[in-house]
Formats: C-alpha cells, sequence, structure tokens
C-alpha cells in the first residue's frame, strides 16, 4: 500500500554558517530548483522556501521517497563534501516535520523569534511552487495549515508584540527618543535591504518623509520614488542633517561617512532637537563617538542586536504557549496525514466490490430475461449487499485511523481483499 | 481646645497613612505593571488631596490665618501644593508611571511635617499681612509646580541614561518617552516660574509693608532671588537657545534642590 510520508529537509542560521548557505544550489532562484525537483519520479509533491536565514525542501511521496542523502544532494549541489552534510544539515519525517514547518511559519524558528517576515517568504515560495505545479493536496493542506498556525500564535500570544526584529526595535527606540513619530524625517543614507525595511518600519508608523542619500544619484531616485520621497547625493547631507530626526545609514563605504564633529556645530542650528542615528552598515559609517553629543542617540547593529536579545528574554513564557500552539496544530494535521493514508484503501475496496457487482451482474443478465423494474430491485439488492458486507471493514478502518502509525491494520485490510497497488494507486 | 486638636491629629494621620498606601500601590504598579494597582492608587492619592485640604481647612480654623507660616504648616502646604499641581496636571496630560516619581515627594513632605513641631505659634501682629498668605502659599504652589519639574527631570535623565547606554533595562518600557518627559518638565517649569514670580512681587510688596524696603539681603531671599534667576535662565535658553533634553531635565532637578534649602529659613 502507498503510504504518504512527508520528509523535511534543510538548513538554517542556527545549524549552518553563512559562507556556506549562501553557495547552496537552490539560493539561486526558485525555478531552476524546482525543475530540479520535477526530474525526482518519486516525489509526487514538493516545496522549497529559501530565505537568507534558511532553505528548506518539503518532499511528499510514497514509500520509495528519494533518501534524505539524495534530497541533501539536491539541496547542496556542488557544495562541500557529501560527508558533512549531514553536520549542517536537519532531516525530519512526517510528523516531525510538519512540526518544524509550522514552528518556522510561525516564527519561532527565525534568528529573531515572533518576526513577521517569514510569513510573506513562505507564501511567496508557496506561489512559485504552485505556478510550477509543485504542490498537491498534502502540501497545499500542509501549506494552509501552517498559516493558520502562525496567524494563531500570533493572535493568541504576545510574541509577535513587543520589538520583534531589527527593524521594529529602532522604530522602538524612536519612539522612546520621540514620543509620536508623526511630523518626523527620515534620512536614509546607502539603499541596504535592512535600511530600507527600518525605513519602510517607519513609514509604516508615520513619520513625514524620508530622504534617501546615496553615491549614484539614480539609485537614491528610484529608492526615493518608492518611499515618495526625496533624493540627494551623499556630499549634500550635511544640509539635510540640520532637518532629519532619524539617520539610518547602511552604505559600503570602508571609512566613516558622518564625523562627530560635522554633527556637533548642526546641533546648535537644529535647536537641540533629539536626532537619532541607526548605523546598520558594517563596517560602520558613523563616528562611535556621535554618542557622547548631547540629545544624540547612536545605535549600531549589535546595539539593536542587543535590544532584540533582551525583548526575546521576557518573551519565553510567550514563547511555551506559542509551541503549545504548534504541537496542537501538528497533532492535527497528523490525525489529517494518517486518514489520508487509509483513503486510498476505502476506495479501493468500494470500486472493487463495485466491479465484482457490475461484472457477476452482466453475467446473470445475459442468462436470465428480466423487466425493466426486476432488473432494478436485483441492483438494489446487490448493492445492500455489499453496503452491509464492507461496513465492518470501513468502520474498522475509520476507527483505526484516528490513531497514528496504524500502518499494518491498513495493509491487513489491503491483503484480506488482496488489493494491489495499482488498484490503490489509481483511487 | 484639646478636642479640636485630636481630631486634627487624627485627620494628619489618616492622610499620611492613605498618602503611603497610595505610594506603595504606585510602586507595584511600576515594578508589576498591575492596571489595578495604578487605578486604586490614584483613587487613594485623589482621597489623600481631599484629607490635606481638609486638614488645611481645619489648621486654619485652628490658627485663624492661613496656615503657612510654621514649618509644620509650610511643609505641609507644600505637600499639598505637589499634590494639586499633579492633579491639575492629570487633566490635561497623561503621563505614564509619572505618580511612582511624584508620590514618594508628597509622601517624604507630609511625614516631613508630620515631624516637625505642630504647636501653634501665634504669628508677631508686626508681620500681619494680606501679603503675607498670598506670598506664602503662591511661592508654595510655585514650588508644587516645580517640584513636579523634578520629578520629570529624574524620570528624563533615567530614561536618557538608559537610551544612552544603549543597554534597554529596567526603566526602558516603564518610563515615557523622552520628548513627552522633556514636554512635561517644560509646562511645568514654566507654569512655576510664572507663579513663583507672582510669589516673588508679593514678597517684595511684603517686606516693604513690614520692613519699609523691597529686599533686605537677607540670605534666604538672596537665595530665592538666586533660584528665580536660575530658573529665569533656564526658560530663556529654552526660548531662545533651544536648551532642550537632558540640560532642561539637570536644570529643573537641580534648581528644585536649591529650592529644598530655602523651606528651611521660610520664616526669618
Amino acid at each position: 500500500m502507498a503510504q504518504t510520508r512527508l520528509t523535511l529537509v534543510g538548513v538554517n542560521h542556527k545549524t549552518t554558517p553563512l559562507s556556506i548557505r549562501e553557495q547552496l544550489a537552490v539560493t539561486k532562484g526558485y525555478e531552476d530548483a524546482l525543475a530540479a525537483l520535477s526530474i525526482l519520479p518519486q516525489c509526487l509533491e514538493y516545496y522549497l522556501i529559501s530565505t537568507c536565514n534558511r532553505v528548506e525542501l518539503v518532499c511528499a511521496g510514497d514509500e520509495e521517497m528519494p533518501t534524505d542523502q539524495e534530497l541533501m544532494a539536491l539541496l547542496f549541489g556542488e557544495v562541500g563534501d557529501p560527508e558533512q552534510w549531514s553536520q549542517y544539515c536537519y532531516a525530519y519525517h512526517d510528523s516531525e516535520a510538519v512540526r518544524h514547518f509550522f514552528q518556522v511559519a510561525a516564527s519561532l524558528d527565525s534568528l529573531v523569534v515572533g518576526e513577521a517576515q517569514i510569513l510573506g517568504q513562505i507564501k511567496e515560495a508557496y506561489r512559485h511552487a504552485a505556478q510550477a505545479n509543485a504542490t498537491g493536496p498534502l502540501l497545499n493542506k500542509l501549506l494552509h495549515k501552517s498559516f493558520s498556525t502562525a496567524k494563531r500564535v500570533r493572535s493568541e500570544t504576545g510574541i509577535g508584540a513587543s520589538a520583534v526584529s531589527i527593524s521594529s526595535a529602532a522604530v522602538e527606540l524612536a519612539k522612546k527618543i520621540f514620543g509620536s513619530l508623526d511630523d518626523k524625517q527620515v534620512l536614509l543614507i546607502g539603499a541596504g535591504e535592512m535600511a530600507e525595511l527600518a525605513a519602510q518600519h517607519l513609514l509604516g508608523q508615520g513619520v513625514a518623509g524620508v530622504m534617501v542619500a546615496n553615491r549614484t544619484f539614480d539609485r537614491a531616485v528610484a529608492l526615493a520614488a518608492r518611499f515618495k520621497g526625496g533624493a540627494c547625493l551623499l556630499s549634500e547631507i550635511d544640509t539635510y542633517l540640520e532637518t532629519a530626526d532619524i539617520v539610518i545609514s547602511s552604505t559600503g563605504s570602508t571609512e566613516l561617512i558622518i564625523q562627530h564633529g560635522q554633527v556637533k556645530p548642526l546641533m546648535r542650528a537644529r535647536r537641540n532637537r533629539s536626532l537619532f542615528f541607526i548605523d546598520i552598515a558594517v563596517p560602520r559609517d558613523l563616528d562611535p563617538a556621535l554618542n557622547e553629543i548631547d540629545n544624540v542617540y547612536l545605535y549600531d547593529i549589535d546595539d539593536l542586536g542587543q535590544v532584540v536579545t533582551q525583548n526575546r528574554a521576557g518573551r519565553e513564557q510567550e514563547a511555551v504557549k506559542a509551541h503549545r500552539i504548534v504541537d496542537e496544530e501538528t497533532v492535527k494535521f497528523s490525525q489529517w496525514l494518517e486518514h489520508l493514508q487509509v483513503t486510498p484503501t476505502i476506495a479501493a475496496l468500494k470500486s472493487k466490490t463495485d466491479a465484482i457487482c457490475a461484472q457477476e451482474l452482466a453475467k446473470t443478465l445475459a442468462k436470465v430475461e428480466l423487466s425493466k423494474e426486476q432488473r432494478q430491485h436485483v441492483e438494489k439488492m446487490m448493492a445492500a449487499v455489499t453496503a452491509k458486507f464492507l461496513h465492518s471493514p470501513l468502520i474498522y478502518l475509520k476507527k483505526e485511523s484516528c490513531r497514528p502509525g496504524d500502518k499494518a491494520k491498513v495493509d491487513l485490510i489491503n491483503s484480506i481483499f488482496a488489493l494491489d497497488e495499482d488498484e490503490l494507486r489509481r483511487n | 481646645m484639646m478636642n479640636f486638636d485630636s481630631c486634627c491629629l487624627a485627620l494628619l494621620i489618616a492622610t499620611l497613612s492613605v498618602t503611603a498606601v497610595s505610594t506603595v500601590l504606585y510602586w507595584i504598579f511600576f515594578a508589576r505593571g498591575e492596571e489595578k494597582s495604578r487605578v486604586w492608587a490614584r483613587r487613594l492619592l485623589f482621597l489623600s488631596w481631599v484629607l490635606q485640604s481638609s486638614y488645611i481647612v481645619l489648621r486654619m480654623v485652628q490658627v485663624g490665618n492661613t496656615p503657612v507660616t510654621t514649618y509644620h504648616e509650610a511643609v505641609f502646604f507644600f505637600g499639598w501644593a505637589i499634590t494639586t499641581a499633579y492633579f491639575s496636571f492629570r487633566l490635561r496630560y497623561q503621563v505614564k508611571n509619572f505618580g511612582t516619581f511624584v508620590s514618594p515627594l508628597i509622601c517624604l513632605l507630609l511625614f516631613a511635617a508630620a515631624f516637625i513641631s505642630r504647636q501653634v505659634i501665634p504669628l508677631d501682629p508686626k508681620l500681619q499681612s494680606i501679603w503675607l498668605p498670598v506670598h506664602a502659599s503662591l511661592s508654595l504652589l510655585a514650588y508644587g509646580f516645580l517640584g513636579l519639574g523634578f520629578c520629570g527631570g529624574i524620570m528624563y535623565l533615567l530614561q536618557e541614561r538608559e537610551l544612552k547606554s544603549r543597554k534597554v533595562g529596567y526603566f526602558f518600557s516603564r518610563l515615557p518617552s523622552l520628548e513627552a518627559l522633556d514636554q512635561l518638565i517644560t509646562h511645568c517649569v514654566t507654569i512655576g516660574f510664572t507663579i513663583l514670580t507672582l510669589g516673588m512681587v508679593t514678597g517684595v510688596l511684603w517686606s516693604r509693608q513690614v520692613y519699609g524696603i523691597f529686599f533686605r539681603w537677607q540670605p534666604k531671599e538672596i537665595f530665592s532671588l538666586l533660584i528665580w534667576l536660575a530658573y529665569l535662565f533656564q526658560i530663556h535658553q529654552r526660548y531662545s537657545a533651544g536648551y532642550r533634553g537632558r540640560r532642561t531635565a539637570a536644570l529643573a532637578v537641580a534648581g528644585f534642590s536649591l529650592l529644598l534649602f530655602t523651606l528651611w529659613p521660610v520664616i526669618t
């Protein structure tokens, strides 16, 4: 009998250094990677998620599923020594895979626990998988359940409530400095992804405007258009430092962009209004001495990380609650999965008896002459006999289906009724 | 008069107990964030204000003039002024955990008043004038607002220190934003300073009436003038040079600390 199996293999920020993660074959885009997976015939359904913190592959198939090693080979491609793979890579099966996937979706496995981006990334990856016809009834259900689990975790626990990611930590700090962000101006220096995200977060909180400064003006204009703000050159920032309240810097420059001596005289012109510098660049863009100026606050990426960690410590209680929700949903899904195993057997059983009835009826009708009415009576009788006959085995199957891991009993029914692979697969 | 006096004492003890319980509740709210304790703390502090007011009225009946002329009366009136200023402020603004910082100050002043001799000292008829109670109550009310500025200043400095050190700790989530505290300080200092100025003017008039001269170069007078000048400087700097943030907060704290000294020789 074909037992549905789920396998999840992957690497994440906990197990694998960034230098390995960024080389993985599948990080180059979904299309090629999904196409490579479709070559494996045993993989009936598959799904791939790739973010900067993780690459994971979920496969559903029958007993002849590709081995974990084969899947890892797909994941790693040419990277590294196959013997080292298992050191980076984790593999989960069936309900463990479900649990892990739900944890990822609920952002319990994220670098910054509780951040909301991961759900968007999972949905995006799902869109690609669906376009490639990679997902089927099982993975569709798994994904939809993961969305609802994530939603439950978000609404029933406080895990996403306080500063949960670097950029929301920045927002929280800005609020502690400025109170309301309504009339505040943001100056974005450089166009890094993190800085963009932080600016977007601040816009979401209602800041008045964003000014984008970049070495290349075209890029600044393009980014400014997205934020409906202005653009300027890196050499002009002194003018804008006078009016800005929040400065986010993330250039690739190896030298300091803003020096202590540059800002100090500006404070008088600013009438000492607070100035919040966020330095997301590595190496740093902003002079660490800026923090010594009165009413100037400077946070670099590590400081923000610390704020996040401190917030995280207080959320352990919430995390316990969140894991309980994930466990609940995992149990529900696993039960459904077990039930799914039984479904082909039930269908095969029904179609087999139907086929026998039809065959025998045809034989009998060839020998005796019956009126239309009589014929209907006989057909009805045969249907009743088979229904009554099948009643017990069906009840038996359905009852067992509630308990996971009863594959043996399904197999028993399969062999008693001689249901072969072909019949089961047809159904 | 024995009966009347024990009545006053009972009222004083009731006021102290209610204020102390309110302060403890404010602290519990600060530490644990239970909304219920905050609500009760505020109710009790309001009850304390009612009791304080009654005590002042009772004392007024007892001594026959505005009760601001002995140490006991002045310090008690000071506590009442801060409570009054706090509730008048709260009508317009809501500042997170402000009560936690103001209530201990009120508590401290009321307890200090209780430990100072409550003996009624008849006022020297020479000093009697309409300007004396006006001057004293205006000055003390000004102190009340400046006291709120002091609490705001302390809160600001605590919050600022955490933000500067880049280690988000105990106070970060419990204290309001720097901007809100800066506004609070400015608001309280501006009102306090305005009333203080009126207090100074009436004080000068009183001095003229009683001693025949406007300014006698007494240490207390010099000190008061210095404090007035310090606050004048702060307000001037705010509007001309844009003094803000840490410096404003530090000045509000320093100004009030200086001011507490003048309370000692309150009647000389």
